[in-house]
């Protein structure tokens, strides 16, 4: 199965990932032979089969609903690109 | 010192033959020494020289567990509260992380000594080491040549004997195909075995954490240490913790080997298939019973893989975003550039590639064709293991079809690097445990025999890699210029 150079600009959109004009053609191409792989799995009849979603079929677990975390906001935002008065900053949103 | 077993240095600590800053500062002067191989991301000097004179004040009281003073190093995907954790990407490179995970909190409470974080593929995305933002780590054996991947740091360091053992993660063969291609040992527990908190996420259902040391009985400790139920971790099973040493010494009485036929097929280099072979012939000789297997569904296990941590993939990536941490692009226009520049400039090529993948993959109308279906596959190759693992105790294969491959080789071609995973993907989509250890060379270069046990069966594994390492020497070779 074969994507067009528009196929990948839409999926880079979608996953807000910006490529280089100059590379779209390699990514149309390797993204391309990536799916070729992936279409031999339709050799496989699976209409009966469970899709496994996790390698030992867990529950979720539940847990009380308490307060566990202590408030680390200084620590967390030193690591942060922009803060202010302990706002995460980022471009204006709404004029 | 730097030959010694853990058992071995945990002794000479206690008999006082060396101290743990002694210790640590023979491994940090080997670092620097060997700083060519390009193993390390970071160097912790400070942090380890403190962490050795509080594991020496431990020792002088008698004080202290196997691995108090004892000097290790973690791969670069493990949070380190207060060190830089960069996960092999240019999107964490000025990411200092605020917390330890689990694994680095187990090893913290043990006393053990912290010399650094170890060079891996982006994001553990790729077989080679070549996709670190940092530069590929180099092979001990052959500097031309690749350490494997994605934790090719953690394998060329323990080859190098830069440190005694350390960790990695395996999320498709992150763990073992290293371990192979640099003659270390290298088990990837049962999926949830070890906490995955702090463990920076690539494919949630595929990563899961384990040792990488020069033996299965090092394995065994380290395992200890790192294995056990975590509140934290949503996917950690509450499932016990036996002493992983206790029968390491017990002699294998009647092993049933299964060899799975797929793993044997004319893609198999012949030089490998031969010292496989040689490795099978040495279990036989002490009683082991052969036994092939058919598991029909292995040949799809490439494509349902990269469909599955694709998708994941780009739901676990998509929080990096340039706003609370990580790298942000100069001067954003508005919030879609910031999103799109921070992401597009700090993401490598294959990282790229995955998250592309992974968001095609899951977009409206295509769910069900990829992801749904390769969950659907994943069941069938689950399924095999199973009825595989009823007939025999434990099943042996190679663990990679070549031997270190040359650093360039394979980057131009994405397909030709995924292929080099086919022994191992397989064992991750299942969830079960599987382990690497050395079993001879090739032209010099070391290859990897894989063993791959039952859900939980990481003590047999290991008895069954401590028992053939009894009779042979090969995990005890070093590299030349390393001794």
């Amino acid at each position: 199965m074969s994507l067009t150079a528009d196929d990948v600009k839409k999926i880079a959109h979608l996953a807000r990932l910006g490529i280089d004009q100059q590379n779209i053609d390699n990514y149309t191409q390797d993204l391309s032979r990536m799916l070729d792989l992936m279409t031999q799995m339709n050799d496989l009849n699976t209409d009966d089969v469970a899709p496994m979603a996790h390698p030992l079929d867990q529950q979720q677990r539940l847990r009380p609903d308490e307060v566990t975390e202590s408030d680390q906001r200084e620590k967390f935002q030193r690591i942060a690109p922009q803060v202010e008065n302990g706002l995460y900053l980022v471009p204006k949103v709404i004029d | 010192m730097h030959n010694k077993t853990l058992i071995e240095l945990a002794a000479g600590l206690r008999s006082r033959s060396y101290s743990s800053v002694e210790l640590t500062q023979h491994f940090l002067s080997r670092i620097q020494q060997h700083q060519d191989l390009n193993a390390f991301i970071t160097v912790s000097e400070d942090i380890a020289l403190q962490q050795a004179e509080q594991a020496d004040k431990k020792l002088a009281n008698d004080d202290g567990g196997l691995l108090t003073g004892i000097p290790l190093a973690q791969k670069d995907i493990f949070c380190t509260d207060g060190v830089k954790t960069t996960c092999g990407s240019k999107m964490l490179d000025n990411f200092i992380a605020p917390y330890n995970a689990t694994v680095v909190e187990k090893f913290n409470d043990a006393g053990a000594v912290m010399l650094g974080k170890l060079n891996m593929d982006e994001f553990a995305m790729g077989s080679s080491n070549e996709t670190s933002f940092y530069g590929a780590s180099k092979n001990p054996w052959n500097s031309d040549t690749v350490p494997g991947g994605s934790s090719g740091g953690s394998a060329a360091a323990i080859a190098a004997r830069l440190t005694p053992a350390a960790t990695g993660t395996d999320t498709g063969g992150s763990i073992r195909q290293p371990a192979a291609l640099c003659g270390i040992t290298g088990l990837k527990p049962t999926y949830g075995r070890v906490s995955r908190y702090g463990m920076i996420a690539y494919a949630s259902s595929l990563d899961q954490g384990g040792p990488m040391a020069r033996s299965a009985a090092d394995a065994a400790q380290l395992l200890q240490m790192m294995a056990g139920f975590d509140t934290k971790d949503s996917t950690s099973v509450d499932h016990p913790v036996p002493d992983y040493s206790a029968d390491l010494n017990q002699p294998l009485q009647g092993l049933k080997i299964g060899l799975p036929e797929q793993f044997f097929s004319d893609d198999l280099d012949q030089a490998i298939a031969s010292v496989i072979q040689a490795a099978i012939d040495e279990y036989t000789k002490s009683g082991a019973q052969i036994k092939s297997v058919s598991m029909p569904h292995l040949d799809y296990a490439i494509p349902a893989y990269y469909v599955i941590a694709s998708a994941e993939c780009s739901s676990n990536l998509s929080r990096y975003d340039g706003v609370r941490f990580g790298y942000r692009c100069q001067n954003p226009q508005d919030l879609e550039d910031m999103y799109t520049r921070s992401r597009g400039e700090a993401f490598g090529a294959e990282v790229k590639r995955r998250i592309l993948m992974g968001t095609y993959a899951l977009s409206a109308g295509y769910y069900d064709a990829y992801y749904l279906k390769a969950q659907k596959v994943r069941r069938l190759i689950s399924n095999d293991f199973k009825q595989a693992l009823s007939e025999v105790d434990v099943l042996m294969g190679p663990v990679s079809p070549t031997t270190a491959f040359k650093l360039g080789e394979k980057t131009g071609d994405p397909i030709q690097m995924y292929l080099s995973d086919i022994y191992t993907i397989a064992i991750n989509l299942a969830g079960l445990p599987a382990m690497s250890i050395p079993a001879g060379f090739v032209n010099e270069m070391p290859v990897g025999l894989q063993i791959i046990g039952n859900y939980f069966e990481e003590a047999k594994l290991l008895q069954t890699a401590h028992q053939y390492q009894m009779v042979t020497d090969w995990h005890q070779r070093t590299p030349h210029g390393f001794e």
